[in-house]
């Protein structure tokens, strides 16, 4: 017993673990903190977006018909008309967060997000194909399924298809992203391409849709992104645990009893599924799955982009800009250019801010 | 940088006090055969750009291009419409071709170097979306039109966004730190692509102008902006080759390349400036190609192996090769119409170099 007074000053220090069952994990209290209070900020800029409008509502009013108890005129401009769009601002978010994440540490690279896995690249090329192209076939696919469902399928197909490609006795994620910027370049080649040779009034529409909104969102809509999204967030939840030793590397993971091949496999397509299911929501909306977990990481100061945090960072990101978007700007902005033009300063003053720090 | 010479050879790290005095038959038979490799390619693009100056809308034999090239004026008019056509409109857009190609090879290969990421690319340190925010700006609010008007906004632009990337990078400790460069360039890149969107959102013109700018093109611009972009590509290249065998050892990690005698900071900043000054030039003169610098450094890598003293030339010469390749490809493939060698690069290029990783040839760095 001697010994082990003698050694403590020697010991690296330890964090107090928490363990109910069978589940256990290291107590970061910074870590908890700092996404509780994300997340505390997030559903209050969800209620202060449902609360702006044309027809001003309190908060308190917002809160109370969101619980149920709201009257019926509140109910229909709440549940009717704001919801789907702060819904989808949260869902998107959340998605496209966690999506982030999730690729940028399996590909163990912070360029890498899930817009170099070819969903948006392929929904793109095919949203543009059907604006600017107009003929029998293009108008008839546009007319049937509606232009979103059509530019989801493709992005899907795309993203399904980078995956298949990169599978060789399991996926390498440094394999996937290099086949899934090929074919983003090859996407946004060909969606150059045809804005450069379509009519202008299209290529306007094109852009519109390009750069995703949130814009007269729908219920069904929202629906779909919804469960799609819970279903996926919960797969990535059962496996979380499995995932955070990874990031030491495939030996050492597999040491710790980590079946590293199939997790990968897994959260890799999950993070596919959730960038589609974003894209069925809001369109291709760019930046904001790149700079949510970057941004989060620094916040919650961990050494790889944090699951929870990212989620709900994103979601913050997206609905606060769609508000300022709405309200704060003398022109109309789609979300994710104000998504952008708020995170990528952001980022860049985390990362300043750190170099200054190290260095004093 | 003493000892980079032993170092950088194949047979690894050992710094011996009696070193070979020959090298190792294994070290001269690779070093053949790069030295063929290389003299291969150049003889490739040699091939490449008789072709250029021979293939298009009107196809000329190589005797007529030779004439066409060296000729005076000519009273014969067919003669002379031929010499019109090679120099005024096939040679531009060859030597544009080649310059911009070397310049985001080398740009392309050095960026992965400086920030060991394997998916970095020129865009990367800012200058594109400076370039087609400045382009973008230039035609809402000046209200340029013409491609030789806003192409000196395009320079500008590019400059200022890859000051302000690097000068942001070097903020603090350690300039030009890998991550912090890659992220600085990112943040910078995705606010300025926001921006761009924005402007071209709100205004006609500029979303025209920019549809044509984004496709990366190297055909329509004169001698008058070449030779400006050829003189900073050959600055640029320069700058690169002389902080190869400096590159080389900075791979082996910061505390190594210190303790062998590398000036850490110097390399960085010559280097990364060095980047800047090629992407940039290359895109203010035929807007944004992407994927091209990314490609040809893998590619050169699985030719040469890590070693950048190789790698970095191969990368030059197989980007003037596939881009010069991807231009002529252009001129033939839609008749009477071309299409833009960016496109093409992405679209031929893109699925090859995609067989290529699932074959598993590419390796990260």
């Amino acid at each position: 017993m001697s010994g082990t007074e003698v050694d403590p000053p020697t010991r690296p220090t330890t964090r107090p673990g928490v363990r109910f069952g069978q589940v256990s994990f290291v107590w970061r209290p910074r870590v908890v903190l700092v996404t509780l209070s994300l997340a505390a900020a997030t559903f209050l800029m969800f209620c202060v977006s449902i609360a702006v409008g044309d027809f001003r509502l309190g908060l308190d009013r917002v809160i109370a018909t969101i619980l149920g108890r709201g009257d019926a005129v509140d109910e229909f401009v709440i549940m009717d008309l704001r919801m789907p769009r702060a819904l989808a601002g949260l869902i998107v978010g959340i998605a496209l967060g966690v999506s982030g994440a999730l690729t940028q540490s399996l590909a163990r690279n912070p360029l890498a997000s899930p817009d170099v896995l070819g969903i948006t690249g392929g929904a793109s090329a095919v949203a543009v194909f059907l604006v600017t192209v107009s003929g029998g076939a293009s108008a008839a696919i546009a007319g049937s399924v509606g232009l979103s469902t059509a530019a989801l399928a493709g992005g899907l197909g795309t993203g399904l298809l980078v995956y298949a490609l990169a599978w060789r006795r399991g996926i390498d994620g440094l394999r996937l992203i290099l086949i899934g910027i090929s074919a983003n370049a090859v996407t946004q080649a060909v969606t150059t391409w045809l804005l450069a040779t379509a009519d202008i009034r299209d290529v306007a529409r094109a852009q519109a849709w390009l750069v995703g909104s949130l814009d007269n969102r729908s219920w069904d809509e929202v629906r779909v992104a919804f469960w799609c999204t819970l279903v996926l967030m919960l797969v990535v939840v059962a496996i979380a645990f499995q995932f955070k030793p990874m990031h030491l590397g495939d030996e050492v993971a597999a040491g710790l009893g980590v079946r590293y091949v199939a997790v990968r496999a897994v959260l890799l397509l999950c993070a596919v599924l959730l960038a589609g299911a974003a894209v069925s929501a809001a369109g291709p909306v760019p930046f904001v799955a790149l700079v949510a977990p970057q941004v989060a990481m620094r916040l919650v100061g961990t050494p790889t982009p944090p699951l929870a945090a990212s989620g709900v960072l994103g979601a913050l990101l997206l609905i606060g800009a769609d508000l300022v978007a709405r309200t704060a700007l003398p022109v109309t902005l789609p979300v994710g250019v104000v998504t952008a033009a708020v995170g990528g300063p952001f980022l860049v003053y985390l990362l300043v801010r750190a170099n200054l720090r190290q260095r004093a | 940088m003493v000892g980079s010479r032993r170092v950088a050879g194949m047979t690894g790290v050992t710094l011996r006090e009696t070193a070979p005095a020959r090298p190792a038959p294994a070290t001269a038979d690779v070093r053949r055969r790069r030295l063929v490799g290389l003299c291969v390619l150049l003889a490739a693009l040699l091939l490449a750009t008789v072709a250029s100056l021979a293939v298009g809308a009107r196809a000329l034999s190589p005797s007529e291009v030779w004439h066409g090239l060296f000729a005076a004026s000519d009273p014969d008019q067919r003669r002379n419409e031929i010499r019109l056509i090679v120099q005024t409109v096939r040679l531009p857009r060859t030597v544009l071709a080649i310059v911009a190609g070397i310049a985001l090879g080398v740009g392309g290969a050095l960026i992965q170097g400086y920030t060991r990421n394997p998916i970095a690319d020129t865009g990367l340190v800012g200058v594109n979306a400076g370039a087609s925010f400045a382009v973008a700006t230039a035609i809402a609010v000046f209200g340029f039109a013409e491609p030789t008007q806003y192409v000196w906004f395009a320079v500008a632009g590019a400059g200022v966004a890859g000051a302000v990337v690097f000068g942001l990078a070097s903020i603090g400790r350690g300039a030009g730190d890998p991550l912090t460069l890659a992220l600085a360039g990112q943040g910078v890149t995705v606010f300025l692509a926001a921006m761009t969107t924005a402007v071209s959102l709100s205004d006609k013109a500029a979303m025209d102008a920019l549809r044509f700018w984004n496709a990366g093109s190297v055909a329509g611009v004169g001698f008058d902006v070449i030779w400006p972009v050829a003189g900073l590509v050959a600055l640029g290249s320069t700058a690169a080759l002389a902080t190869l065998p400096a590159l080389n050892l900075l791979g082996l990690g910061d505390d190594v390349a210190r303790g062998l005698g590398v000036d850490i900071v110097r390399t960085r900043v010559i280097g990364i400036v060095a980047v800047t000054v090629l992407a940039g030039a290359a895109t203010a003169a035929c807007g944004p190609i992407a994927f091209l610098g990314l490609m040809v450094a893998h590619v050169a890598r699985y030719l040469t192996g890590p070693d950048y003293r190789w790698l970095v030339p191969y990368a030059g010469l197989l980007g003037a090769l596939v881009l010069l390749a991807c231009d002529i490809v252009g001129r033939v493939v839609v008749r009477p119409g071309e299409l833009d060698a960016g496109v093409l690069v992405a679209v031929l290029g893109a699925p090859s170099f995609a067989v290529l990783v699932w074959r598993g040839r590419i390796k990260g760095l």
